[in-house]
């Protein structure tokens, strides 16, 4: 054991410091380096501003991470699978919009007519991407377009009634029970679940895997990739639609940019939590610890109080060195 | 590289042959002339007024276009090009206000080098940083962004009129205008040398084959940067566009841009997995894409239907590339 490891080793032991030991360690363990970071980040704050961290305020970032975790997961999904899809934002706007204004219907109707511009834009996107082999990003970006278009459209010309957020919408998006628990909670937490079992367990879940790592591999050994990747389209565009409710819940009002601000940080928390865009690699915990990182981050730029400018480069400057520190790390 | 090229078909008809070869070159032309019929067939009354419109309409997001081009021939992608324009626009709007002509001029090739200068950054992260490059653009973007809203908090700022007419004006027919003028004296003269040279050459070789460059002694990293200094130039020139064609300086340009821009250059034959396309097919259809929303008017439809109608197009565009690549392969 040692002969060899010395030979690939050209500096012999002694080179290996402690500090490259540590980031060993770190590129075994992922997730913990990640759960480290965000311990770092919450300690950050409670430096900063002493008195911040209550349990209050981990309910009110648990109650912040829910949606961007709900996105991260459809974006997880599809980068496992070798693509993005940058019509997410796009898609729960739209479902948040057509919920609240067919809200009149009763609210499992206008559930329903949320969560099915998810099923619709997620098929597109299927269609396209998975039968017809067009690159998802054209393919999201094009129907991201045509969404938010149709959304405008719709809004001025044949909307059925004034958009009016539900009640039991808003409990779920704002809400707390049991003395602090968010209620969106038990959205994310039951679909996360779904995502984190599922991905390594299931058939449908491998097969992401095995369509991102190789495509041609995978239709040589008879995986009907288009099934796979259809199915995979719809399920992002769904979680998008989910996580457009939770939105809309929280801020109480459906407007045309709802969800913008949510487009790169649910690329971010995937990319940060060690999915490969290329596909095959990763998986939803590391999204989630991102999903987590990102709101802490937002919640430590909000109290530094500076203006909103300064807030967007500082947030992008970040991520940028997050993932850069990941791709690092882990390459 | 020769070798992929199949033997010359004698056979086959010079024009034909010319339009397989150079899609951009004929198709986009061709369909914008279709599209310019329409729209007088629709609005007999077409005059220059609304050609000096249009041309200025288009000028900012043909830049775009030109921008993503050069980056996406490379084999990359810039999602970051319409904040680079937001950037660039406010820049000059704050600067130029009470400047004056000659002023204004040496301001905008100041503009110019900062344009050119965020593009070398975008260039330098996505190669040292190893992130891919959609990531990288994706959060540039979000950060000059922020940087445009630092540097004017809402639309304003202006130029000399002296300035603006170099856009806003006529050239010798009232047909003619200058953002037109501008426009294609902006793309021959970035890109024509660029094109001839040896940076041209190897844009292309590293997108259709970064591998094979590499083996071949290209220089990958250095010419990844500069396809995105590139980027950032041609970004700046909208940008400036922007202020003569608008008159004032828009900190949220920017997400329109960044899309349309790249729609444009995907409907002007430039193929995402890179190494193919030209500068004539994006840029003609940044015309065809400002033209449809003017199109509606005319027709009295409602004009946001327009970015539904450029949604559609990009869709079923690339998803007929798509089909047709799937029936010749059920052929064989």
């Amino acid at each position: 054991m040692n002969a060899p490891a010395q030979s690939i080793r050209p500096h012999g032991p002694s080179a290996i410091s402690l500090g490259s030991r540590f980031g060993a360690m770190l590129r075994r363990h992922t997730i913990g380096a990640l759960i480290l970071l965000l311990l770092a980040f919450v300690a950050g704050i409670e430096v900063a501003r002493p008195g911040t961290v209550t349990p209050i305020w981990i309910s009110n970032i648990l109650l912040f991470a829910a949606p961007l975790g709900i996105l991260a997961a459809g974006q997880t999904l599809v980068m496992l699978a070798g693509g993005i899809d940058l019509s997410v934002a796009s898609v729960a706007t739209a479902s948040a919009y057509l919920m609240a204004t067919h809200s009149s219907q009763g609210g499992s109707a206008a559930v329903l007519w949320g969560l099915g511009v998810g099923l619709l834009v997620g098929a597109v996107n299927g269609l396209g991407i998975a039968v017809l082999r067009v690159q998802p990003l054209v393919m999201t970006l094009g129907t991201g377009l045509m969404t938010e278009g149709t959304l405008i459209v719709y809004s001025q010309k044949l909307m059925a009634s004034a958009p009016r957020v539900p009640s039991f919408i808003q409990s779920l998006g704002s809400g707390k029970v049991l003395g602090g628990v968010p209620i969106d909670l038990f959205a994310w937490i039951p679909l996360g679940f779904l995502v984190l079992i599922g991905l390594p367990r299931t058939g449908l879940g491998r097969l992401i895997y095995a369509v991102g790592d190789n495509r041609e591999a995978c239709e040589l050994a008879g995986v009907r990739v288009w099934q796979v990747l259809f199915a995979d389209y719809i399920m992002c565009g769904l979680f998008a639609a989910v996580a457009g409710l939770v939105i809309v819940g929280g801020t109480n009002a459906a407007d045309m940019s709802l969800a913008d601000v949510y487009l790169l940080p649910s690329v971010a928390a995937a990319i940060i939590g060690g999915t490969s865009i290329f596909g095959g690699r990763g998986g939803y915990a590391g999204s989630v610890v991102g999903a987590l990182i990102l709101t802490v981050l937002n919640s430590l730029l909000t109290l530094l109080d500076a203006p909103e400018p300064i807030r967007q480069i500082l947030y992008g400057a970040i991520i940028l060195l997050l993932a850069a520190a990941y791709t690092r790390l882990t390459d | 590289m020769t070798s992929a090229n199949p033997p010359h078909d004698a056979g086959r008809a010079g024009l034909g042959r010319f339009a397989q070869r150079h899609p951009g070159l004929v198709g986009m032309p061709l369909f914008l002339l279709l599209f310019l019929a329409v729209t007088v067939a629709i609005h007999p009354s077409y005059s220059s007024f609304d050609a000096q419109s249009l041309a200025m309409g288009a000028m900012p997001l043909a830049l775009a276009a030109a921008a993503q081009t050069v980056v996406v021939i490379s084999g990359g992608i810039d999602l970051s090009v319409g904040s680079m324009i937001a950037v660039t626009n406010v820049l000059a709007a704050a600067t130029m206000e009470h400047a004056n002509f000659g002023q204004a001029v040496l301001l905008s090739v100041l503009v110019l080098a900062i344009g050119a200068a965020m593009g070398a950054a975008n260039g330098l992260i996505v190669v040292y940083s190893r992130v891919p490059d959609v990531v990288v653009t994706l959060t540039t973007g979000f950060i000059w962004s922020g940087v445009a809203l630092l540097i004017l908090e809402k639309p304003g700022g202006g130029a000399p009129d002296r300035f603006l007419s170099l856009g806003a004006g006529t050239f010798a027919t009232p047909w003619i205008s200058g953002a037109l003028i501008l426009l294609i004296a902006s793309v021959a003269i970035i890109w024509i040398p660029v094109q001839r040279s040896r940076l041209g050459l190897l844009l292309y070789a590293i997108g259709s084959d970064k591998a094979a460059a590499f083996r071949s002694g290209v220089n990958v990293e250095r010419t990844r940067f500069l396809a995105y200094v590139l980027g950032g130039l041609f970004s700046a020139v909208g940008g400036i566009g922007l202020i003569m064609t608008t008159g004032i300086g828009s900190p949220l340009a920017g997400v329109y841009y960044t899309l349309s821009g790249l729609a444009a250059a995907v409907l002007g034959g430039v193929s995402l997995s890179g190494g193919r396309g030209g500068m004539v097919g994006p840029v003609v259809a940044a015309y065809v894409l400002t033209l449809i929303p003017t199109d509606l008017i005319f027709l009295n439809i409602d004009p946001n239907f327009g970015q539904v109608i450029q949604g559609t197009l990009i869709v079923l565009v690339v998803m007929a590339g798509g089909l047709v690549a799937l029936l010749r392969a059920r052929k064989r």
